[in-house]
């Protein structure tokens, strides 16, 4: 390649491959992929989970894992910062590229106070006395538009919730003014009005420091709201690149096209009015904590603030809200798997307040999907095992060969080869998982699945055929569905009533196309706006 | 790397456990594998070891107390003359020329008085050094004669200990013992801690409080007490040692279980086993205990060089194993003892003592890093 000198490009990576090392040969998770950002520039690099887009940005800062070697260039103002000495690398990465990560949560020390961890790399790398770094502490949090900055400077992380925390790590980031921001999917942890107050906050701080961005989120309405420029990568390899509009509107390849048309899509028609009620929920109250008593603390905190539910034969509800709404924990009650007050009907019979022994019966009726594939699969057990395991509790009398049949049946129903019982579950990937999930749910042929945020950890086109696959469920086996989702396209498409939820009540329900064409509630709106026009949001923030 | 746009096709490569991904990773670590060729050799010696070794561990050699480790045999041939006359001494004759060749020994004996008496070849064959001794009579003069006997060819490659008895055997009795009490200690605080410990983590609440308080009333007993009073009550015998050692042990194996439990519980598969009307006793034993092994077979990896260091401390205060059976720990209070005269004493035990630990912690180590659980 010709080396030419780009005075204007801040960042410039040079077919960098990264190969790692594992039991079963060499694996090359990036191939050879050139990339660069221009001063003031809002990259976005976007692909799916397994891409390598983030492997770049690793390699780059010199973060790979220990099993991981990188090759090529990296130049930071001409200067080739792969593969440094530690000790040269640190007068670049965190001075003048720094980076922000995913998980707000867990990226702070639990033990410091916010005024510590941002005042510690001040007085280390800048040479701040301790009252001066105190001071551009202060400013940083003000520039990151943290409320009541003096106070919160004392506080724990744990004090804070995750946009908050999130606005930490950004003002950490800033702390040295750096040239370049890289920023890995930071807000996919983020409920969506917090999402749009980050990104605003970027694209803010952007205008006015006029610091590059280099963007990896695998979320393309994100993109098309933030980015300048796009680069599309697929299986380590860059598909396609180009400025944002074009790219949005007229995709030179397949693979961009389809991650464009990712988007969830199709709508639920009601079931009869007539329709058997399955399960019913009345006044549901969920507490958590002890009550207050002769030298104890009052710790009891209601999540769920009775509700009322009533979910009828091949009906969708879906229930939407932020984080901490308690829509999860409704779920849970639901299904009496955790103590809660209030009437919970089953097919006529009362459910609510029964032990685990009593309830046993009406187990295989009711079933749950988790959100996590990763967590909700137990590592140890092979994919058969997990499946026929609700089997030997509900019908013992089959035998291990009938048990066999059932989960293959079960597995060609979602969409699984048969043939692939016997492995582990970390061998496959996050989607098949969910699939195994489901899979576990439906062997037992149930009434009613509640479904928690199935769809959250999947990249978009999986998530697609995720949806395609509980639409066709529903269908064959008569299924009533409760989704819990905080995504509200994957809800419009998949449910035909909506409940919106927030601390604990909820404010709006109805169809779901009277919910999302026509909100009453200002709750609502700013959810459907956050979701569905991230782009007016900014562009208007930003005016 | 695993996930794939197209969601369904078939999984790339053989299917694999945790497990044999573990093993994998520990099959490239050599500190790790030369440490289980080391324990294999070890455990092998210690089973087979006192069937196979020339002497009892238990036999006497009245002749060679504290007898310096040696390739030779022994006596050794300055010592076979000095042993010959102090056997012959009773016989009331006088030696001649005394020849050692090939294991042979060869007497002239002869009296001034009166006739040989043939008898006194037994007098040879009671000293343990010789063997086969026949007495050969001048058929001219019955008043000299020559004996002849095999030498015994008595090998002690490490010595002897203060009693006469061959160190090397002893050594491999003692890896005997200290490895099972390691093995069977481990065992009885593994099953017992790993139960009490997922059982109180898993059913929480007050049963979980008054299980952990009662772990915390064990862990107060001061523990050297507690086996002087069980020596005390029932006397000293192998059994005891086993439940002494491991019922203090469980302790720590169920705090370790419990808080691996604590946080199982809250894993989404525990939650769906849950969903999925799985009784609780099924949960412990299909979800938390299997995901909390690879934590318990690193403590235990741990566990088993602490338990032998435990028993070899009680034998060091005379509590442990009784003679004539013996354990690394007695070996070295032996050894400790004898430093000064017979440094080999202390030098062949602790060496013995010191590999063994430092592979077992080599392999705890190896098994961590395998069985690490950020690669999940």
């Amino acid at each position: 390649m010709a080396k030419q000198i780009h005075s204007d490009r801040v960042l410039e990576i040079d077919n960098i491959r990264v190969t790692f090392d594992t039991p079963d040969g060499a694996v090359e998770a990036v191939r050879g992929v050139s990339m660069h950002v221009r001063r003031g520039e809002t990259v976005a690099v976007v692909g799916e989970s397994g891409s390598g887009k983030s492997q770049i940005m690793m390699s780059a800062m010199g973060l790979l894992a220990s099993n991981g070697q990188a090759t090529g260039a990296v130049r930071y103002r001409g200067e080739d910062i792969l593969n440094l000495p530690v000790k040269k690398l640190n007068k670049i990465r965190g001075a003048k590229i720094s980076m922000i990560f995913q998980e707000p949560m867990t990226s702070l020390d639990p033990l410091y106070t916010i005024q510590d961890q941002l005042c510690e790399p001040l007085m280390v790398h800048g040479g701040l006395s301790r009252s001066k770094a105190r001071a551009r502490v202060l400013e940083l949090l003000k520039l990151v538009q943290i409320p009541d900055p003096e106070r919160r400077m004392k506080s724990y992380p744990y004090e804070m919730s995750g946009g908050q925390r999130q606005r930490v790590m950004i003002a950490m980031a800033l702390a040295n003014d750096p040239d370049l921001l890289i920023a890995d999917e930071p807000t996919t942890a983020l409920d969506v009005t917090i999402q749009a107050d980050i990104l605003h906050l970027l694209a803010e701080l952007q205008a006015r420091l006029g610091m590059s961005i280099l963007f990896i989120t695998h979320d393309l309405g994100i993109v098309e709201a933030f980015a300048d420029r796009v680069y599309v990568m697929r299986k380590g390899q860059l598909e396609e690149e180009g400025e944002t509009q074009q790219i949005f509107q007229a995709p030179a390849t397949d693979y961009t096209r389809m991650l464009l048309d990712a988007e969830p899509s199709g709508q639920k028609s009601a079931p009869a009015a007539d329709a058997e009620v399955m399960l019913s929920g009345k006044d549901v109250v969920v507490t958590f904590g002890t009550p207050g008593g002769f030298l104890r603390k009052d710790t009891q905190f209601t999540a769920v603030k009775g509700i009322d539910v009533a979910l009828h034969r091949e009906q969708t509800i879906g229930i939407v809200g932020e984080s901490g709404s308690g829509k999860s924990t409704l779920g849970r009650a639901l299904l009496q798997l955790l103590p809660s007050e209030g009437r919970v009907v089953y097919l006529g019979q009362e459910i609510s307040g029964l032990d685990r022994a009593h309830m046993r019966p009406y187990r295989d009726g009711l079933q749950m999907v988790f959100q996590d594939p990763y967590g909700s699969l137990s590592p140890r057990m092979t994919v058969s095992e997990i499946i026929t395991e609700g089997l030997l509790v509900h019908e013992p009398g089959l035998s291990q060969r009938e048990r066999a049949e059932r989960a293959a049946q079960a597995l060609e129903d979602v969409g699984l080869e048969p043939s692939m019982r016997n492995r582990f579950p970390h061998e496959f990937s996050g989607g098949q998982r969910q699939r195994i999930a489901i899979a576990r749910a439906v062997v037992l042929r149930p009434k009613v699945i509640v479904l928690d945020e199935p769809t959250s950890a999947l990249d978009r086109s999986v998530q697609k055929q995720v949806i395609e696959l509980l639409r066709r469920l529903q269908k064959e086996h008569a299924l009533s569905y409760l989704f819990i989702s905080h995504d509200l396209a994957v809800v419009r498409a998949l449910s035909d009533y909506v409940m919106v939820m927030r601390d604990g009540k909820v404010v709006e329900q109805g169809l779901t196309e009277q919910v999302f064409d026509n909100p009453s509630q200002q709750y609502t709106r700013d959810l459907m706006r956050a979701a569905f026009d991230l782009r007016e949001i900014l562009r208007e923030k930003l005016a | 790397m695993t996930d794939m746009t197209v969601d369904t096709g078939p999984v790339q490569g053989e299917s694999r456990s945790l497990w044999a991904t573990a093993m994998l990773r520990l099959r490239r670590n050599k500190a790790a594998m030369a440490s289980i060729f080391v324990l294999i050799v070890l455990a092998l010696a210690g089973i087979f070891g006192p069937m196979l070794a020339p002497h009892s561990y238990s036999k006497v050699y009245p002749e060679f107390v504290k007898v310096k480790p040696s390739l030779e045999s022994y006596p050794q041939e300055e010592q076979v003359i000095p042993a010959a006359e102090s056997a012959l001494r009773r016989a009331r004759v006088d030696l001649g020329a005394i020849d050692v060749e090939d294991g042979k020994v060869r007497i002239e004996v002869s009296s001034d008085s009166r006739d040989i008496d043939p008898r006194i070849s037994r007098y040879l064959d009671r000293s343990s050094v010789f063997s086969d001794a026949e007495i050969t009579i001048d058929p001219a003069d019955p008043k000299k004669g020559v004996i002849e006997a095999s030498v015994q060819q008595l090998y002690f490659l490490m010595g002897t200990d203060a009693n006469g008895r061959d160190l090397f055997s002893r050594i491999l009795i003692s890896l005997r013992i200290s490895l099972m009490i390691g093995a069977l200690a481990t065992a009885v605080a593994l099953t017992i801690g790993v139960i009490y410990g997922a059982t109180a983590g898993f059913v929480g609440g007050r049963v979980d409080n008054v299980m952990m308080r009662f772990v915390d009333v064990m862990y107060s007993l001061p523990f050297v007490f507690f086996v002087i009073l069980l020596v005390v009550f029932f006397g000293r015998n192998l059994v005891l040692m086993f439940l002494a050692v491991g019922a203090v042990e469980w302790l720590d194996m169920a705090r370790i279980t419990r808080g691996q439990t604590l946080s199982l519980r809250r894993r989404e598969f525990v939650q769906a086993a849950e969903a999925l009307g799985v009784s609780g006793r099924a949960i412990v034993r299909r979800h938390i205990i299997p995901n909390t092994a690879g934590t318990v077979i690193i403590y235990m990896t741990l566990l088993i060089p602490k338990v032998i260091l435990l028993e070899s401390f009680l034998s060091f205060l005379g509590l442990g194993v009784q003679e004539p059976l013996t354990s690394l720990g007695v070996l070295i209070s032996e050894g400790a003892k004898n430093m000064r005269n017979a440094p080999f004493m202390l030098f062949y035990p602790a060496a013995t003592m010191t590999i063994l630990l430092f592979a077992l912690n080599f392999l705890g180590d190896g098994l961590r890093d395998a069985l690490d659980p950020k690669d999940r």
